[in-house]
């Protein structure tokens, strides 16, 4: 396989310049349409933090007051993917809401059968969002897919005003208004601003660890102009998101060639056509980490890239492929380094691939962990409890 | 793996006018314009694209032949090639600012709206996972956490699913302790998805690719809707 040479970061820098920004600040139109009556915006509640996005503006991310948009394939596959992110929020006493009243964003779908059209996907969008502001929290968007999808859902809705008719008068029929968020936040950007407040509160050290980073093809390829960029990192020249993260956290992040390239996740192949992801995690993701880096795991932030380059590894070691890597969230990377349990938080029995050798070089003594997850499982078994609690968790 | 064969009209058995109808439904979508901007042929686009590397594939022969309005192979293409797109949108790197990816969702979906043939065969085996958003809200739940469905990804699976009652109750977040849907979703929040189906006409959509899947849904939606005391919907 031809692997180009890695680009140092140091060799060229990207020039963060907001004046000369290609692409528009959305929100000014945002806020012009709601001066004519057409939407209303949910503002992101104060106090806020701001981090720099591709061309410099800066995006303001929530601290509290966060409606959690949760993710179907985080919650029904990788759940510690998403119990991470709420015992985060919890271990910082942050108010947050963990609704009922959400559905999937149905984007996966969309993508991968087209059985849907921009009317429905743009009312689902807002329906979510309109259940975010009747409670007065904002959303915090867990999936990569919904996070792209919502930010196309929100650029065209302010350039299409046809659909944006359209979409009104669904709400009306449902009793909702046209809402629409300020900014479109996806939980990563939560986890990179609140990055010193976690490092601050690390009780794990990380600064043996070597990870390789998998960005989110929809975090950062669709409306790229909403992703984080940051001139130290990668000189601005790719997304600074997860990367910032880790290295906060003291963790060796290792470059390789394939870096810009996807997961294999593909949508539709993930469920119908998984030759074609197992073939394109392993070849151009797992192994080509392997070689260059080999790294002790891989940090990724959305839904569909943990899964793929998760699973897709039995296969790839069926066939003597170089795989091998355990994959996780910075979600739960970030837990685990303030002392979040490998098991009862961080789920880990739910991943495919080994992360024995990660836990140990991580001075955790894996069997006793995991006899505490068993302890409550057999505790649920015989009926001494009906579930798990956070007070369980700790 | 077979080669792409974009000779001339390919799809002979298609007339010319049927073509020409298919691409100036495409034309006519809103996005059109947004996502083609005319070609360079510089293939920056396949040098990105993932689907590119594992099947004879092109974006950049899907952005050349909708610059080109070359409607007969449009139609061989929306008949074959789109299905292998991963919708990753790695190609919206293009020079030109098209999105060969955006292009092939636009095809993708008058594909299925007209009930080509090739939608439907692209589709089969799909239908469960449209029952599920469709009706559940939630795409992916645990319990599709099955071998039978994911024998590839070995028996860490079995285990899984041995224990999924349990291990969903040891989950700290109590929305997460469902084994239907992904978290615990409101009937009210259903409710308003099944209305929002109806009224963008998607339900008309599932009935063009899957009469039996459309039964379906639609049997288990109406009962629900009555419950919830919606007699008649019909939107206009
Ligand atoms: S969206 Fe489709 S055409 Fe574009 S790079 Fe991804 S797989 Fe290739
Ligand atoms: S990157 Fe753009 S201009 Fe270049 S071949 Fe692809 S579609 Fe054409």
């Amino acid at each position: 396989m031809l692997h180009l040479p890695i680009l140092k970061a140091e060799d060229r820098k990207q020039v963060i310049d907001p004046a000369n920004a290609p692409k528009e600040d959305l929100r000014e139109e945002l806020f012009q349409l709601e001066k004519e009556g057409e939407l209303e915006v949910i503002r992101v509640p104060e106090p806020y933090m701001e981090l720099t996005t591709k061309f410099g503006r800066k995006k303001k991310i929530p601290v509290e007051k966060t409606w959690h948009h949760k993710s179907c394939g985080q919650c029904g596959h990788i759940p510690g993917y998403s119990s991470s992110i709420f015992w985060l929020n919890r271990e910082f006493g942050l108010d947050y809401h963990d609704p009922t009243d959400q559905t999937s964003c149905t984007a996966w779908n969309y993508y991968a059968s087209a059985t849907s059209n921009p009317e429905a996907q743009a009312a689902v969008a807002i329906r979510n969002f309109a259940s975010a502001a009747e409670v007065g929290y904002f959303p915090l968007i867990h999936c990569g897919t919904s996070f792209g999808h919502y930010k196309e859902v929100r650029h065209a809705l302010v350039h299409q005003p046809e659909l944006r008719r359209k979409v009104r008068a669904i709400m009306e029929k449902l009793g909702k208004k046209l809402v629409l968020p300020e900014e479109v936040v996806h939980y990563s950007e939560w986890v990179m601003a609140m990055k010193d407040r976690i490092a601050e509160k690390q009780t794990i050290d990380m600064s043996n660890i070597t990870a390789t980073v998998h960005p989110a093809c929809h975090y950062h390829k669709l409306i790229e102009e909403d992703a984080i960029y940051d001139s130290e990192i990668y000189g601005a020249q790719r997304s600074a998101i997860i990367t910032g993260t880790l290295q906060a956290l003291g963790v060796n992040v290792g470059d390789y060639s394939t870096w810009f390239d996807c997961c294999g996740f593909g949508f539709r192949h993930i469920l119908v056509s998984r030759d074609f992801s197992r073939s394109f995690s392993v070849q151009r993701k797992i192994e080509v980490m392997k070689e260059e880096v080999n790294p002790d795991i891989v940090v990724t932030h959305d839904t569909g890239c943990v899964t793929t380059l998760d699973q897709s590894q039995f296969a790839g070691r069926a066939q003597d492929r170089k795989v091998g890597l355990p994959v996780m969230s910075d979600s739960q990377i970030a837990a685990l380094a303030m002392g979040a349990h490998p098991y009862k938080v961080l789920q880990l029995h739910w991943h495919n691939t080994d992360n024995k050798a990660f836990l140990e070089k991580l001075g955790l003594d894996r069997e006793k962990l995991w006899a505490e997850f068993e302890s409550e499982v057999s505790d649920i078994r015989a009926g001494k409890k009906e579930f798990m609690t956070w007070e369980d968790a700790k | 793996m077979m080669a792409l064969d974009i000779s001339q009209n390919k799809h002979a058995d298609v007339s010319m006018e049927e073509k020409d109808r298919l691409f100036a439904e495409m034309k006519s979508d809103d996005r059109w314009n947004h996502v083609l901007n005319g070609c360079y042929e510089c293939g920056i686009c396949v040098a990105s694209c993932p689907s590119a590397k594992f099947y004879d594939f092109s974006p950049r022969i899907i952005a050349q032949a909708a610059a080109r309005e070359d409607t007969d192979l449009m139609y061989t293409l929306m008949s074959d090639s789109v299905w292998d797109c991963s919708q990753c949108f790695s190609c919206d790197r293009c020079p030109r600012e098209n999105s060969p990816g955006q292009i092939i969702t636009i095809m993708r979906e008058v594909a299925v709206k007209n009930g080509l043939k090739t939608a439907k065969e692209a589709l089969q085996g799909y239908g469960r996972i449209i029952y599920k958003i469709m009706l559940t809200g939630s795409q992916v739940s645990p319990d599709m956490l099955q071998p039978d469905a994911f024998p590839d990804w070995g028996t860490h699976v079995y285990e899984i699913a041995d224990n999924l009652e349990d291990w969903r109750k040891a989950l700290p977040p109590e929305t997460l302790h469902t084994t239907e849907t992904g978290w615990k979703i409101d009937e009210k929040t259903i409710i308003e998805l099944y209305l929002i189906w109806h009224m963008t006409g998607v339900m008309d959509l599932i009935e063009g690719v899957d009469e039996g899947l459309y039964d379906i849904i639609v049997d288990v939606m109406e009962e629900k809707l009555e419950e919830a005391g919606y007699d008649d919907i019909t939107f206009d």
